[in-house]
């Protein structure tokens, strides 16, 4: 009983890293695509910030000046998807596409240029990372039945940018529906007209929440490659922001909902490994490769209009034209 | 005449000439660029990429072959275009009609004669590649999912749905590495070494086959069909204008359906070369990111099949010289061609109307400056 | 023609110091190309009146408003507001000046609360909830004062029509504007809704707020203005007291005394019924009944036109009958076959029976301005199989085709090859009516055959008409040209608000008479409010 217990939470805090990454960029696609911006670069901004983190952390050995690195290079990433489809009205798929395509080649050719590893950063010394962290009392409260180990495993002993994800979720949240530019831009991807009649800039605000995200998936990225792992590796983003982008779908441009959503998928991953060459009584073994694309395929279910409506924000997509 | 400010439309040739040509030079400069901060000499590495790709006797095969699958890709990517749909989902049909020739030439390779086999297995490729297209298609027409999307989860889905085959059900028994066992000889596409050799010409081994001829033959097919029958009438209609495509009486979602699967058997048709051409099994990742680049070769290419060659000659150079760039320049590793499509697409596709504003001016400039050009009689109709 | 009127909104001279109008006008032109959309306009508006702006489709009302509103920028001239010379270079200029405006389609986010629709862009500091919170205590004062009533909570997307206005009303008010512009905002409201808008202009004119009022609607006008300007062809020819004027005057003045081009025919006797529709409903998206319950025939070789001021139904009427847009009720019978929401047409089984349709937006569903002029030329055909060798296009005869379609209709350049857009709009629209022509249709349905085209191409156009209709044709024409409609038309429906109001005979018509129909100011027009109470 104890044993599954622990079997129980250490899942949970399994699912807790996997799902962080997608966290941050779940986030930053739902400002982008709540201003109306379509984020498929959300892949390519998180592989591009996670191997700046990394290359800096190398360099300079200061997890902090890393994080500065991820989120400067997303950030630049993101300004150039907004020059290309806000300020010149460029699609936004294939803008987002160019990103990814880029960052792909990039990523490996400069890390190998610099580092010679084979697109590889050196391995970090925890001093250069974020490590994780013992919250107060954690060993003390442990040996409470129940309580006690949950907060020790499953909420003590993350790192600082897994609380950071946690975190942006409420704020996140509070920033679109509490605050004045929360309010704009959910109009802009409603009916940018709306507030260009009010006398609000629409490119402006869309500059801002596409920015804004860049930030996030730098965050995220940072996190890939000097958090969870101590160094960049080729392709290490691995499709996770194109997960994120289903999570948000699946929580249908709702910041508590597209958590839930990440954390599922992040609980389907971290469930995988557990559940290799085990059989399911009635059932029989279900192969990885099954709950590797579950997220795909719920997403795909979702936007056929099977289970519930997921509705995306009216005007996405469309590049803004003043009319008449 | 009047008096607003003269205007000058740019004439077509600039258009489709001049401001592609731009583009692409700005993509060249800023890879010349990264060459640069890479600490190598750009000029250096064009030599070599030139070099890899034309400078020894295989080379220009291993050119072609690269191209045979942009070829393909691209043209899929360029028919769903000009439908106004957009299919990033060119890797997973292509991967999936792979599947196709797979499960066909198991079931039949030890019973069927050769030249059925090669038919079947084209047609297998191309069937399985558009089924993978008819399901993004049928949501995106009548449950209006958006097809960017759905394509996208359809190539992670495809992924792991080939992982699962070849490694618990396709794979050859008694045997590690998750691929299929050998097809018969007599199932395999000839080799374009062989082919020249019969008429007598003699060229070195590469894995050029004969693919690329059904890739030349689909570019002139996908012409024709584009421009020469009704079908690529009313697709072309439906892209430009959805409005006037129903006031011509075109039925627009049966045509999303259609579009799409032409464009994922197009697609699937990359699995005719790799699999029936090269390979000669089915592997994993046979595909290696030939899907995705067929979105740079038809932006490059202005989606049209011409271009598409061109662009997928220029591709493949790419492909065949990076390898060799980046065995002589270590700094350079080979992933800068995929880092190169990157920027093409973002100055040819994304950017592709940056420098139109200027470019307007610099010919209304030079209209003005030399006198000449006739000004067009401007229309009335505005806003 | 210009009346000798001065152009200022009726200030009473000779008094003592009048206080400067709330809103002036000086010399306003603006140009978009070669059309000249106003031409030096100039007028005031009065501080604390509800100022009317009347005129046909295309008088320049729009433009002129969006230059107040800073949507454009004017080319010359300058405006005034209390007096004091402003530029207004965006909507933010606008509000700042204390300008609103109620645009013709809201500008409301759907999936916001009405609260949240006002406070957008009105926001006071970075958090919302104390600038939602004075909006709630602002709208309740307001809604106290105006009997301005919306439910603060409910979702915008949500309400009907009449309460969305209300609450672009509210927007104004709450960004404290004293000049609202409304811009035809009786266009989608029931005659109840019109009835309570109108109390609210009211009630706001006491508290003294300055109203323009922009409708092509006179009895409108002569209900709730004070003062009403009249424009036309981008200048504004009268400025009335509306207590000295009346709904003829207004009338003649919008239309003004119209040349009749081309030569009338002699009463001819037409043919058997061609199209005949009975009790046709079209709804749009919205669930409001753009076509109501519309009866009429066309018979063989006569031009029926359908008159009336754009957007009261008559572009629906002709999609519905082309097969493009779906009857919610009624039916119609055309070439023996008979239509109705069970039996819904297409555009194709349309062609295919020998209707043919030229449509009021050639550029947007007429023809594909990407495709050269041969492949134009085929739209709607594109399956012919005279156009086909087995599979295959025959690109000669296509080319020929166009050519010879050219010819008929001299569209110049004579250039097959020439893309779409590079023609003239004249030329573009003759190149249209050459392809629905050319297969000699027994019905023919055309919408704005000569919006935007030259002199001389209308005259062909008319011509070209004529022609077909004594070759036993029934055309079915809407136009909002009424000088278009007297030259051709055998009879002519006007329409208003998707009913049609009135029917004239072509050759006895008078403009007087089309003008009153067209607005529903004539003798014996229903009124829907009457009409209504009478049920």
């Amino acid at each position: 009983m104890g044993d599954a217990f622990l079997a129980v939470l250490q899942v949970g805090d399994a699912t807790l890293r996997v799902a962080t990454p997608l966290i941050f960029c779940a986030m930053a696609g739902l400002l982008s695509e709540r201003s109306g911006v379509i984020d498929i670069s959300l892949e390519g901004k998180l592989l591009a910030s996670a191997f700046a983190a990394g290359c800096i952390a190398a360099i300079t050995g200061s997890a902090w000046l890393a994080l500065m690195a991820g989120i400067a290079v997303s950030v630049s990433l993101a300004a150039i998807h907004a020059f290309a489809c806000v300020t010149h009205r460029g699609n936004q798929v294939v803008s987002a596409v160019a990103i990814n395509f880029m960052v792909s080649g990039l990523t490996v050719v400069l890390g190998n240029a610099w580092f010679r590893q084979g697109g590889q950063t050196p391995s970090l010394d925890a001093t250069a990372r974020f490590m994780p962290i013992t919250l107060p009392l954690a060993d003390t409260i442990r040996p409470v039945p129940v309580l006690g180990p949950i907060y020790a495993e499953l909420i003590s002993g993350h790192n600082l940018l897994v609380y950071v994800a946690l975190a942006a979720v409420p704020l996140t949240w509070w920033v679109v529906n509490r605050t004045r530019f929360g309010l704009r831009l959910r109009a802009v991807g409603e009916n940018p007209h709306a507030v260009d009649t009010a006398g609000i800039s629409v490119t402006l605000l869309r500059y801002r929440a596409i920015l804004i995200g860049g930030a996030l998936v730098g965050i995220g990225g940072t996190y890939l490659a000097i958090a969870q792992n101590a160094a960049f590796g080729r392709e290490m983003s691995a499709g996770q922001g194109y997960i994120a982008l289903a999570a948000m779908i699946f929580g249908k441009w709702r910041p508590w909902q597209a958590m839930g959503a990440c954390l599922m998928f992040g609980f389907l991953d971290a469930v995988t490994i557990r559940l290799q060459g085990y059989d399911i009584p009635g059932i029989g073994e279900i192969p990885v490769q099954f709950i590797q694309a579950l997220p795909y395929v719920l997403t795909v279910v979702l936007l056929a209009g099977f289970i519930g409506t997921a509705m995306a924000p009216k005007a996405i997509g469309v590049p803004y034209v003043k009319e008449r | 005449m009047s008096s607003s400010a003269p205007y000058v439309p740019l004439p077509r040739w600039v258009d489709v000439g001049v401001l592609p040509a731009i583009n692409l030079c700005m993509a060249l400069i800023a890879s010349g660029l990264i060459v640069l901060l890479v600490g190598e000499n750009p000029l250096e590495a064009v030599r070599w990429l030139l070099i890899g790709a034309f400078g020894y006797e295989e080379a220009l095969g291993y050119t072609l072959y690269y191209t045979t699958n942009f070829i393909f890709t691209g043209l899929a990517v360029a028919v769903a275009f000009h439908a106004g749909l957009f299919n990033i989902g060119g890797e997973g049909q292509a991967y999936i009609g792979g599947l196709g020739v797979g499960l066909a030439f198991l079931a039949f390779d030890s019973i069927l004669p050769g030249w059925l086999l090669v038919p079947i297995g084209i047609v297998a490729a191309g069937l399985f590649g558009a089924g993978w297209a008819f399901i993004p298609a049928w949501l995106q027409a009548y449950r209006g999912s958006h097809i960017v999307i759905t394509t996208i989860m359809f190539n992670f889905i495809a992924s792991a749905l080939m992982v699962y085959l070849l490694v618990n059900v396709l794979i050859m028994p008694g045997q590690m590495s998750p691929e299929t066992r050998p097809f018969a000889e007599a199932a395999l596409l000839p080799q374009m070494h062989e082919v020249l050799g019969w008429f007598g010409i003699e060229t070195a081994r590469s894995p050029l086959n004969l693919s690329l001829v059904l890739a030349l033959l689909a570019s002139v097919g996908v012409w024709a069909f584009l421009w020469r029958t009704p079908w690529g009438y009313e697709l072309r209609a439906a892209g430009q204008n959805p409005r006037a495509a129903v006031y011509a009486g075109i039925r627009t979602r049966r045509l999303i359906v259609t579009t799409m699967c032409i464009s994922g058997m197009l697609a699937g048709l990359v699995a005719v070369n790799e699999i029936m051409g090269v390979q000669h099994r089915l592997i994993l990742n046979f595909t290696a990111g030939t899907g995705f680049a067929g979105i740079a070769v038809a932006l490059m290419g202005r989606n049209h099949p011409v271009g598409i060659i061109l662009a997928s000659f220029l591709f493949g150079v790419l492909y065949q010289g990076g390898a060799e760039l980046a065995f002589e320049l270590p700094r350079i590793s080979r992933e800068m061609t995929t880092a190169i499509q990157g920027l093409i697409i973002l100055f040819s596709g994304a950017l592709a109307y940056m420098m139109r504003g200027t470019l307007e001016r610099a010919w209304r400039w030079l209209a003005l400056r030399f006198g000449g050009v006739a000004v067009p009689a401007e229309g009335e109709d505005h806003g | 023609m210009t009346e000798g009127e001065t152009v200022t909104g009726g200030g009473v001279a000779g008094a003592a110091p009048s206080p400067p109008p709330a809103i002036e006008f000086r010399d306003i032109s603006k140009a978009f190309g070669q059309v000249q959309a106003n031409r030096a306009v100039s007028l005031g508006v009065p501080k604390g009146e509800i100022h009317g702006i009347v005129g046909e489709n295309g008088a320049g009302k729009s433009t002129l408003m969006s230059i107040l509103y800073g949507v454009y920028e004017a080319d010359s001239g300058e405006v005034l507001v209390n007096g004091k010379p402003v530029r207004i270079r965006s909507s933010r200029d606008a509000i700042d000046c204390g300008i609103g405006m109620v645009h013709q389609h809201f500008m409301l986010v759907d999936n916001f609360t009405v609260l949240e629709n006002v406070v957008l862009g009105a926001e006071e500091g970075a958090l919302i909830e104390s600038s939602i919170e004075k909006a709630r205590a602002e709208l309740a004062r307001l809604e106290e004062e105006y009997d301005l009533r919306v439910d603060q909570d409910a979702v915008a997307g949500d309400l009907p029509v009449g309460q969305q206005q209300r609450v672009e009303i509210l927007k104004a008010l709450f960004r404290g504007a004293e000049v609202l512009v409304l811009d035809e905002p009786t266009g989608v409201l029931t005659p109840q809704e019109a009835k309570q808008l109108f109390r609210i202009l009211d009630a706001l004119k006491e508290h003294g707020t300055t109203i323009i009022l922009i409708t092509h609607k006179l009895r409108e006008i002569m209900a709730v203005t004070n003062s009403v300007s009249v424009m036309r062809g981008g200048e504004i020819v009268a400025v009335r007291r509306t207590q000295d004027t009346s709904e003829e005057e207004l009338a003649e003045l919008m239309v003004g005394r119209k040349v009749r081009t081309g030569e009338r025919g002699e009463a001819r006797e037409a043919g058997d019924v061609a199209l005949k529709v009975g009790g046709l409903t079209v709804r749009d998206a919205q669930d409001v009944a753009r076509v109501d319950n519309v009866s009429f025939e066309v018979k063989a070789g006569e031009i029926v036109c359908i008159a009336g001021v754009s957007g009261n139904g008559q572009s629906e009427l002709l999609q519905a009958l082309a097969g493009i847009m779906p009857l919610n009720n009624g039916e119609f019978e055309a070439m023996g076959r008979s239509f109705s929401p069970d039996h819904p047409a297409n555009p194709k089984l349309m062609r295919e029976l020998g209707i043919a349709h030229v449509p009021e937006d050639r550029i947007r569903m007429g023809l594909i301005t990407d495709f050269v002029a041969s492949e134009s030329a085929i739209l709607g055909y594109q399956r012919d199989p005279s156009f086909l060798n087995h599979m295959l296009y025959r690109m000669d005869y296509l080319f020929g085709h166009c050519r010879k379609l050219m010819e008929n209709f001299d569209v110049r350049p004579r250039d097959p090859s020439l893309r779409s857009a590079n023609f003239s709009g004249g030329n573009q629209q003759k190149l249209i009516l050459a392809r629905e022509l050319e297969r000699r249709p027994d019905i023919l349905l055309v919408g704005q055959p000569t919006r935007g085209v030259d002199i001389g191409a209308i005259e062909f156009i008319h011509r070209q008409l004529r022609e077909y209709r004594d070759a036993g044709c029934a055309i079915l024409l809407v136009s909002v040209e009424l000088d278009e409609v007297m030259s051709l038309a055998d009879r002519i429906l006007v329409m208003f608000e998707g009913r049609i109001v009135g029917e004239v005979d072509g050759r006895t018509a008078d403009e007087r008479t089309l003008g009153l129909m067209m607005a529903n100011a004539h003798e014996g027009a229903t009124d829907r409010v009457t009409e209504e109470a009478r049920l």
